[in-house]
C-alpha cells in the first residue's frame, strides 16, 4: 500500500529553481533557442515526436530545451501537452508511397526502377569526429543538384515482389471503421495488427533496437531483409465535416521500413515472402527498421513459426515498450514509500525474533 | 433520398477541385509568406470558428498497403469565417500558426468570389504554387545528386 506525504514546498520550489539554473549552464554562453534545437538536433527532435506520439516540430524541440535533452523526459513532456487538446478527428490513411523521396534504398535490389537515393544519410561516414565542427564556422555549401532522371515516385519494392505473386498481399481494410486507438481505450492482448503498430510506431527506440536485434541473434529469426527504406514527406488529407470533401492540409516527414522476410508457405498459402513494417514520423531509419522486425515477429503466431522468443510475445513486447510508462513506474520507486518501508522493517524484525 | 440542390447551387459551378488546391497551397506557406502576397486589404469577415489548435490523429496503412492504423497525433490549427459580403471560408492546417489558418479562411472565402478570385489567383495563390513546386524541385534534384550508379561504375573500369 502506498501512503502519501505531504510538505517540502520550500525544499522543491528551490530545487527547481536549481534546476532552472542548470539547464541554462553558464550564463555566460549564448542560450540556445528552440528554434536553434529544431533546426540543428533534428533527429532528437523527430525522436521526441515519435515516442511522444505528437508530430509537431516546434513543441517537441521545445521539450527538448525544457528537458535538458533528456529526450524520454521531453516525449513525456509531448505526451501531457497532447492532453490539453481537443482533437478534431482523424486523417485519411497517408500514401507512403507517393512520398516525395529525401532517400531511398533498397537490399534487395541493386538497381531498381527509381534507383537507391542516399539522401542525408549517417551512411559511409567514418564515424570520425570533426573538430571543425567545434569552431564556429561558415555555412556548408549547398548541397548539390542533379535532375532525376524518371519524374515521380518509384514503385515499391514489395509491389515489384507482389507483380511475380512473391509478397503475401496485406489484408485490406475498410476504411470507414476507424482502427483501434491506444489513446482512446487502454491495451489489451490479444491486440490486431492495427493496435500493435500503434504501440510500436510510439515505442522506445532503444526497447525496440534490442528486440530487434534479439530476432536476428537467433531468438525468433525471420530471415529479415530491408526490401525498402524511403523517408521523404507524405501529404497529410483530412475529410472537414464543414467542406465534405477531402483537403490536403500539409506534408510530413516519415521513415517508412518495409522488411522482406521469407515464409515457407501454409496449407493455404504457397511459399513467399512476407512484410514487417515501420514507420515514424521523422527521420529515424534505426527506429523505422527496428519497428518492422518486432512486427514481423509478432506476426509469427499468425504465420504458424515457431513462438517463445520475448520478440515473439505480443504481451511483453506491448506491455513493456513504451518508455514514458515505464518511466513511470520504474521512477516512482524513487517517491516516498516511508510507510510501506515502515512495515517491511517491522515484519523483518518479527520474523528474525521468532526464529531466534 | 438526395436533397434537391438549392438555386445557388445550380447556377454556382463546382468548385471543389479548385478548392482543394489552393486550400493545399495555402496550407503550406506561413502567415508572414502569406501576408507578403496579399497586395489590398482583405475583405471585411467575421469569425464563425477558431482559429483553433487541436489534434488530428495521422494513420497509416499496414505494409503501406492494407488496412489503416493509427500512427501517432499532429497538432493542426482550423479557421472559419463569413465575409460581411457573404460567403464562407473555412481552412485546415498541420503546426499551430493561427494566423495562417485565419488568412487561408478569409482567401478561401474570397476566392470562392468570381470577382475576386482572378486577382487573388495571380497574387498570392500562383506565386505561393510556384515557390512550392521549386522547393520540391530542388528536394528531387538534391536527392538525384545522391543516387547511386551501379551501372557508371562499371562503365568506369
Amino acid at each position: 500500500m502506498y501512503v502519501s506525504v505531504k510538505g517540502g514546498e520550500q525544499a522543491i520550489s528551490n530545487a527547481h529553481a536549481w534546476l532552472a539554473e542548470a539547464r541554462r549552464g553558464d550564463a555566460a554562453l549564448p542560450e540556445l533557442s528552440v528554434e536553434q534545437v529544431e533546426q540543428q538536433l533534428t533527429l532528437a527532435v523527430d525522436r521526441v515526436m515519435a515516442e511522444g506520439a505528437c508530430a509537431d516540430r516546434g513543441l517537441a524541440a521545445l521539450a527538448v530545451k525544457q528537458s535538458r535533452g533528456d529526450l524520454i523526459e521531453a516525449a513525456f513532456l509531448l505526451r501531457a501537452y497532447r492532453t490539453t487538446l481537443p482533437r478534431f478527428g482523424g486523417s485519411l490513411p497517408l500514401d507512403t508511397g507517393a512520398m516525395r523521396l529525401q532517400r531511398r534504398i533498397s537490399a534487395t535490389y541493386k538497381d531498381l526502377p527509381g534507383g537507391q537515393l542516399l539522401g542525408p544519410t549517417f551512411d559511409y561516414t567514418h564515424r570520425l569526429l570533426e573538430f571543425s565542427l567545434a569552431a564556429a564556422g561558415e555555412a556548408p555549401p549547398p548541397a548539390p543538384e542533379m535532375e532525376p532522371e524518371e519524374p515521380g515516385p518509384p514503385p515499391r519494392v514489395t509491389a515489384l515482389l507482389a507483380q511475380e505473386g512473391l509478397m503475401a498481399a496485406e489484408p485490406e481494410g475498410d476504411d470507414d471503421t476507424p482502427p483501434p486507438d491506444l489513446t482512446r481505450d487502454p491495451l489489451s492482448c490479444p491486440a490486431s495488427r492495427a493496435l500493435r503498430l500503434q504501440v510500436l510506431a510510439r515505442g522506445d527506440e532503444g526497447f525496440l533496437l534490442g528486440l530487434g536485434y534479439s530476432t536476428q541473434r537467433g531468438y525468433g529469426n525471420n530471415h529479415p531483409f530491408v526490401g525498402e527504406v524511403r523517408m521523404g514527406e507524405a501529404s497529410v488529407e483530412v475529410v472537414p465535416p464543414e467542406l465534405g470533401f477531402a483537403i490536403d492540409i500539409g506534408d510530413i516527414t516519415l521513415t517508412e521500413c518495409q522488411m522482406v522476410n521469407q515464409f515457407k508457405g501454409s496449407l493455404t498459402e504457397p511459399p513467399q515472402f512476407t512484410r514487417g513494417y515501420g514507420l515514424v514520423f521523422g527521420h529515424n531509419e534505426r527506429k523505422a527498421m527496428a519497428m518492422a522486425l518486432v512486427d514481423r515477429a509478432l506476426r509469427g503466431a499468425e504465420l504458424g513459426e515457431d513462438g517463445g522468443a520475448p520478440a515473439q510475445d505480443e504481451e511483453f513486447v506491448l506491455y513493456h515498450c513504451d518508455n514514458v510508462e515505464a518511466t513511470g513506474f520504474v521512477e516512482h520507486l524513487k517517491l516516498p514509500h516511508h510507510v510501506d518501508f515502515q512495515s517491511e522493517l517491522e515484519n523483518v524484525r518479527a520474523m528474525r525474533a521468532a526464529q531466534q | 433520398m438526395p436533397e434537391a440542390p438549392s438555386p445557388a447551387s445550380l447556377s454556382t459551378p463546382d468548385l471543389t477541385a479548385d478548392r482543394q488546391s489552393w486550400l493545399a497551397i495555402l496550407a503550406r506557406a506561413d502567415a508572414a509568406t502569406i501576408a507578403a502576397r496579399l497586395d489590398g486589404p482583405l475583405p471585411e469577415f467575421a469569425r464563425l470558428r477558431g482559429p483553433e489548435t487541436g489534434l488530428v490523429m495521422i494513420r497509416g496503412r499496414q505494409g503501406g498497403d492494407g488496412a489503416a492504423f493509427n500512427l501517432g497525433e499532429t497538432t493542426v490549427t482550423r479557421c472559419s469565417v463569413r465575409l460581411a459580403e457573404g460567403g464562407v471560408g473555412h481552412a485546415w492546417r498541420l503546426g499551430r500558426d493561427a494566423r495562417a489558418a485565419e488568412l487561408s479562411a478569409v482567401l478561401d472565402a474570397a476566392l470562392q468570389d468570381p470577382a475576386r478570385r482572378p486577382a487573388l489567383m495571380r497574387a498570392v495563390i500562383a506565386p505561393l504554387a510556384a515557390a512550392q513546386a521549386e522547393a520540391v524541385a530542388q528536394q528531387a534534384r538534391r536527392a538525384a545528386a545522391t543516387r547511386v550508379k551501379f551501372f557508371t561504375m562499371a562503365a568506369m573500369r
